[in-house]
């Protein structure tokens, strides 16, 4: 006989079960204090532990962060809440083209958008985001048009990659926004790498690696926190927690350490978890955090608090390991309507103009689809020449390419 | 001119490249200070300081995605896997990532990078220092991979690879760092010193990548090697008194078949060495290539000697290296049929 036991973590609900989120802690906002630049790991506990919000449950932001923040003027947080509004009606637009069998894939980023959205805003020409496919927002965000976006995704002349990548494995250099790879955990690894060439050279950029909750068990996420620690290179280390990983439970990723941003520590990497839902509370600490790397006081590591309202991709189905309403349960709510109501308070916003703007960036993101559509979809293909595959191997095409190319006829 | 053993090659090759261009950079588990468990980087960190040359945590995976991201903000590092036997933690990061960058991309990043790794046997190494991973690497469309024989030949293909736009896989046989090998452990092993590819340009120079050296001409046969099977083959063909051409490949991928084909249409025969396993080595696809290009003049089949299909041993290391009577014999048979 033995004592010994495994464990096998499991979500708070499954299909048909009563949400139950009695798990989450949720703080009152304006609690924890604003740390210094130079924080270091070991004064970090309580920003790892704890959850550091600013807007409370009206909207009003209180405490230390939100005074760090100052009040941002309201075109910034219109503009803000614009672009959260053009990526959901991008993600509506795209998820229904897919259905339609215009494009081969999708994956929306419903409920992750204030993240991505308030940290692009705080970063500077030259800094470079190493993305995962979640973070579209981050394009959104730095202005990218829309024209290669969404040509990207039906693969058609308008895409920049030329037909070589699945949707939404974008790469937008010039708009800091690192290739994707479809696989997971090796861009955080390649940020810590970036932001040591930023160090090396002297050219005062920064790098933010990205990086979801289930591939933080990845071996790169360990790669990249201990390289982080080493060199202390400034890149901004975020961990985007939604809770799921397709359809395992964080609890399987996480084990039975308390936070992600706990974990940072044991690397020596001070670490904060944040409200992801809260715009004001995600673009303070990412000013905090990205000002702390580009004045050299090294890397810092984040961990965005959020939920996956969403499906994984267009080819998962979530009803069939979740209760479909767990996401309206969400204890943090949904950033877009957060950020509404503080602006509806500041007498900067309405309802009307909220409507009218979701229509507005609906009928515009839909412009633009119809088109970049004319250019070929995934049922009227217009790709790229098939010599494409044969470009950019090599920076020189080698001679058994040449002649395959040829075989190919061509 | 100097005398260098291939160490001390490699060692100038990092130096001439680390002076001349300030993106520059190598790192490795013991490569700073110590200056590398075989040697190859000693003096660098001295002479360069430790943001041009410094060690690493042993993590491969961390060296090589760590130099992505440099190589890919316009750095060109070039970085030490201790053997190469230990690069499979950064296989992920070698094949579909640095690989990959530049196509996926559509050229806006790309990743000028040298991934160098001790390879080979025949040094008692047993199953974790001996291993030759060559066609692990040549499968993967976006690397190129080179292997020296000469101190000559490691001082400027790697200048050559650390200047190339792509990424490098770099393998050194271990086995001649000191000095050539012919294959027979019992006898005296002879120095670099001793041996016309040991005289090396102290400077510049370069050997460019994708191109075989013919390290015998013959007109019987052609024998198809790299690394240290060039040596074997040497004592083989003086052996069998054979007169058979003998190719360096040098670069493995992208493959000199020009210079291959050349050399079997003119003997009608071929027989290809190398020291991994067979199944799906190396030699494989260089029997393949030589069969489609060269089938009307092959007068007997195509035969390979390799490392046979088991991990590596100690004990029986001699009877697991491809030894030169085994090479001797392939020769015979090759110039019966």
């Amino acid at each position: 006989m033995s004592d010994a036991k495994l464990t096998f973590p499991h979500p708070p609900a499954r299909p048909n079960q009563p949400v139950d989120f009695s798990n989450i802690v949720v703080p009152k906002a304006g609690l924890l204090p604003v740390p210094p630049l130079d924080l270091a790991p070991q004064d970090a506990q309580p920003f790892a532990r704890g959850l550091i919000r600013v807007m409370d449950d009206t909207g009003t932001p209180v405490g230390p962060w939100a005074e760090y923040l100052g009040e941002m003027p309201a075109d910034d947080l219109r503009k803000g809440l614009r672009d959260m509004l053009k990526m959901r009606a991008i993600d509506r637009r795209m998820q229904n083209a897919q259905r339609q069998g215009k494009t081969s894939f999708y994956m929306q980023s419903t409920g992750e958008e204030a993240i991505g959205c308030a940290f692009q805003r705080q970063l500077q020409q030259g800094d470079m985001n190493f993305p995962t496919y979640r973070q579209q927002i981050l394009l959104v965000a730095a202005d990218y048009p829309l024209e290669p976006m969404l040509g990207q995704l039906y693969s058609n002349d308008l895409d920049p990659l030329e037909g070589r990548q699945l949707p939404i494995m974008h790469s937008a250099r010039d708009y800091g926004y690192f290739s994707v790879s479809g696989n997971l955990g090796t861009q955080y690894v390649q940020a810590v790498g970036w932001a040591m060439a930023c160090a090396l050279r002297g050219d005062g950029k920064i790098a933010a690696a990205w990086i979801g909750d289930g591939a933080t068990a990845s071996n790169d996420f360990h790669s990249a926190m201990l390289s982080a620690s080493v060199y202390q290179p400034p890149v901004v280390l975020n961990i985007v927690n939604n809770q799921w990983a397709i359809s395992t439970y964080t609890g399987v990723a996480a084990g039975k350490s308390e936070t992600y941003a706990a974990r940072a520590l044991g690397y020596g990497v001070p670490a904060l978890r944040v409200d992801g839902n809260d715009f004001l509370a995600v673009s303070a600490v990412s000013r905090w955090a990205i000002e702390r790397a580009r004045k050299g006081f090294g890397p810092v590591a984040i961990e965005w608090f959020t939920y996956r309202a969403a499906a994984h991709s267009s080819s998962d189905d979530p009803s069939a390991y979740r209760p479909k309403d767990e996401a309206q349960a969400w204890p943090l709510g949904d950033p877009v309507d957060r950020l509404k109501a503080h602006l509806i308070d500041r007498g900067e916003w309405s309802e009307e103009r909220h409507v009218q703007a979701g229509a507005e960036l609906l009928d515009e993101v839909t412009q633009v689809q119809k088109q970049v559509e004319a250019h070929g979809t995934l049922v009227n293909p217009q790709p790229a020449s098939p010599t494409a595959i044969f470009n950019g191997v090599y920076a020189d095409m080698p001679e058994h390419l040449r002649r395959q190319r040829q075989e190919m006829g061509y | 001119m100097a005398r260098m053993t291939m160490i001390e090659a490699l060692r100038s090759a990092m130096d001439v490249k680390l002076s001349d261009d300030p993106g520059v950079i190598v790192f490795g588990e013991d490569v700073g200070y110590f200056g590398g468990v075989f040697r190859c980087t000693a003096g660098l960190q001295a002479k360069y300081g430790e943001e041009r040359v410094f060690d690493t945590p042993i993590n491969e995976s961390a060296i090589v995605g760590l130099a992505i991201g440099m190589a890919a903000h316009g750095m060109r590092p070039c970085v030490e896997i201790q053997f190469a036997d230990y690069v499979y933690p950064a296989y992920d990061q070698i094949t579909q990532e640095a690989a990959r960058l530049r196509h996926r991309s559509n050229q806006q990043f790309t990743c000028p990078m040298v991934v160098r790794m001790p390879t080979g046997g025949g040094i008692f190494g047993g199953q974790t220092h001996s291993q030759s991973p060559e066609a692990l690497f040549t499968h993967v469309a976006g690397l190129k991979v080179v292997i020296p024989s000469t101190p000559y030949d490691a001082k400027g293909l790697l200048i050559a690879a650390i200047e190339d736009p792509d990424p490098v896989i770099f393998l050194e046989p271990k086995r001649i760092y000191n000095g050539p090998f012919y294959g027979d452990h019992a006898g005296k092993s002879v120095p670099w010193s001793a041996h016309p590819a040991g005289e090396v340009p102290e400077d510049h120079y370069i050997v460019p990548l994708g191109r075989a050296a013919i390290r015998r001409e013959g007109a019987d046969l052609t024998i198809l090697a790299y690394g240290t099977m060039v040596y074997v083959a040497e004592r083989a063909v003086e052996q069998a008194g054979i007169d058979a051409e003998i190719i360096d490949l040098r670069t493995l991928l992208p493959l000199d078949l020009a210079t291959i084909v050349a050399s079997v249409e003119k003997t009608g025969r071929c027989v290809v060495l190398h020291e991994a396993t067979r199944t799906s080595g190396f030699g494989a696809e260089l029997i393949a290539e030589v069969q489609q290009a060269c089938f009307w003049h092959l007068r007997a089949p195509l035969l390979r000697v390799t490392g046979w299909d088991a991990p590596y041993p100690h004990a029986q290391e001699w009877d697991y290296f491809p030894s030169v009577s085994r090479v001797v014999a392939a020769l015979a048979k090759v110039m019966e049929d």
